[in-house]
């Protein structure tokens, strides 16, 4: 069996290397070429593009990015946590239901729920059908078209990421261990920081990386809720490949988004193998 | 599924509860408000706009040839790459599941990289490659970048399935003399029956929902249905979207409740 599976395995890695490797490969190359007057590629090797985007101009991008992405990621713990231990201790026969309501916006059409977002917010949505009726104000409050909206929308779309991996950890849990701890005298924040924490640190590790990579590297909820003037790196890059036709200086801001990928994963290695121990005996 | 004897769960604090109401509210309320606005059509009056229940939007949307055209490429995009996907991925997940052969461990990395890549530079890098092919942008080319992701999809799925189950079946009917084809055919596929259909399953969905890796490798004259939802939603207010939303949300509420009652036989 085992010496014919390396044929089966061919087709894959063919695809893989053609597909995957030699398309990721190009764009480290990119990222060092030359960006002709028209937008034509000029094959001479330069670190031009690596500090266009340190320039102060895209620096500052990359770095409002990487900091709503970490609000995002903390919001997203901030809710998750509650939610996947509300999901976790519920009565057995509910918590198919619970999760299913939890994966039906995660299945639906990604745009569908941006746009959604979008129409909550919006001058003719329910919250100021609401505002408006009940005379607290006199005319809509536009709140799409801002960074807020950004984040209300990476939170809404990113919160399942968040928490299904956290509820797969806590569903196992031995409750039994938070008796314990209370019968041996833990406060309840005790019991939360010292037992209930340490064991979901797998899950919440996970989550992490889940939410982290793609929210850096989003295009979508910044394009329909951030309006003209919220320009994040995945804007950003879109635009060096399908307006301003500059693909070198694309590409090397893309190898940004691929740093902090690896770094993100190389941390979570680093902190998630402690995850398990840090129970104390 | 059998519902077990199971210790009672404690109660969690009283602001876990707020904050899960909370949740669910902000998960929600956003498509049972497109459900209700697609229902809706505005009557401009003389001082305030008034609404009216109307099947207006629905009935503009069964009327849109561009948005027929787009979900036929949406379809075939998604069949052919789910097709692709399956086939290459069942064998590679058999390959590396039972396998051991030289480079097995660098396939698996490998096979996880589209599941951990941003979106945007999966679509970024495919433009780059095709276009330093000369390929024209075009269906091909969008199957080519849909079945790629797919296919880590496929074989994650399929190889959970695999592992657990040990190879002593195959072993055993190889050494009473079945040929491989029979092998496969008889034993495993019978046992990965269910992951292959689950990953094909969610292959074809994630290909349909596409838009990032679409919007880079899609040329003039194929755009998929995500990609016309989002031009129509970029270039102004346009109800029909609210109807088309809603009949989305209503396929992924369906799926949601068969694979639930699925699960329940």
């Amino acid at each position: 069996m085992s010496k014919r599976s390396g044929i089966l395995a061919l087709p894959l890695m063919l695809w893989l290397v053609w597909f995957l490797v030699m398309p990721i490969g190009f764009v480290l190359i990119y990222s060092l070429l030359q960006r002709g007057s028209y937008g034509e590629i000029i094959w001479t090797l330069t670190l031009d593009n690596y500090r266009r985007a340190l320039d102060p101009l895209y620096f500052q991008i990359f770095v409002k990015s990487l900091l709503l992405t970490c609000l995002t990621t903390i919001l997203c713990l901030a809710l998750g946590l509650p939610l996947a231990y509300t999901i976790a201790t519920a009565a057995k026969r509910w918590r198919p239901l619970l999760i299913s309501l939890l994966m039906l916006p995660f299945l639906t059409n990604f745009i569908v729920r941006v746009y959604a977002i979008r129409l909550i917010l919006g001058g003719e949505g329910p919250i100021n059908a609401v505002l408006v009726a009940s005379g607290l104000v006199s005319n809509p409050v536009i709140m799409t078209d801002s960074l807020f909206a950004v984040a209300v929308g990476m939170l809404a779309n990113y919160l399942p990421f968040m928490t299904l991996p956290i509820y797969v950890v806590q569903e196992k849990m031995d409750f039994s261990l938070l008796e314990a701890a209370a019968d041996l005298g833990a406060r309840r924040l005790a019991v939360l920081t010292r037992v209930i924490l340490p064991i979901s640190m797998p899950g919440i590790m996970s989550g992490t990386v889940l939410v982290f990579v793609p929210v850096l590297g989003e295009y979508m909820i910044p394009d329909l809720l951030g309006g003209a003037k919220t320009m994040l790196l995945g804007n950003l890059i879109t635009e060096q490949f399908l307006k301003v036709r500059d693909w070198p200086f694309g590409a090397a801001l893309a190898m940004l988004l691929i740093l902090v990928m690896l770094a993100s994963f190389a941390l979570q290695r680093l902190i998630g193998g402690n995850g398990g121990r840090l129970v104390h005996p | 599924m059998s519902i077990r004897e199971e210790n009672p769960r404690p109660r969690p604090h009283v602001t876990a509860y707020i904050v899960t109401v909370g949740a669910y509210a902000l998960l929600l309320l956003p498509l049972l408000a497109v459900l209700f606005y697609s229902f809706m059509e505005p009557i401009v009056g003389a001082g305030a706009t008034t609404w009216r229940l109307s099947l207006v939007w629905y009935d503009r949307l069964f009327h849109n040839d561009v948005i027929a055209t787009t979900l036929v490429t949406s379809l075939q995009v998604a069949s052919c790459a789910t097709l692709v996907a399956t086939f290459i991925g069942v064998a590679g997940a058999i390959a590396l599941e039972r396998g051991n052969f030289p480079g097995r461990r660098l396939l698996v990395t490998l096979t996880m990289v589209p599941l951990v890549m941003p979106e945007l530079v999966m679509g970024l890098a495919s433009l780059i490659w095709f276009s330093l092919q000369g390929l024209e942008l075009g269906i091909p080319t969008l199957i080519m970048g849909h079945a790629t992701f797919a296919l880590a999809y496929v074989i994650t799925i399929v190889r959970a399935r695999l592992a657990n189950f040990d190879g002593s079946l195959e072993e055993a009917a190889a050494d009473l003399g079945a040929t491989p084809w029979v092998v496969f055919r008889k034993i495993t596929l019978p046992i990965i029956a269910p992951g292959v259909g689950a990953g094909a399953m969610m292959a074809f969905t994630l290909s349909f929902d596409d838009f990032l890796i679409s919007f880079f490798t899609a040329g003039v004259d194929s755009d998929t249905l995500p990609m016309r939802l989002y031009s129509m939603i970029r270039f102004g207010l346009n109800r029909e979207i609210y109807a088309l939303s809603s009949m989305l949300i209503l396929v992924t509420t369906l799926g949601i409740v068969v694979s639930y009652r699925l699960r329940r036989v």
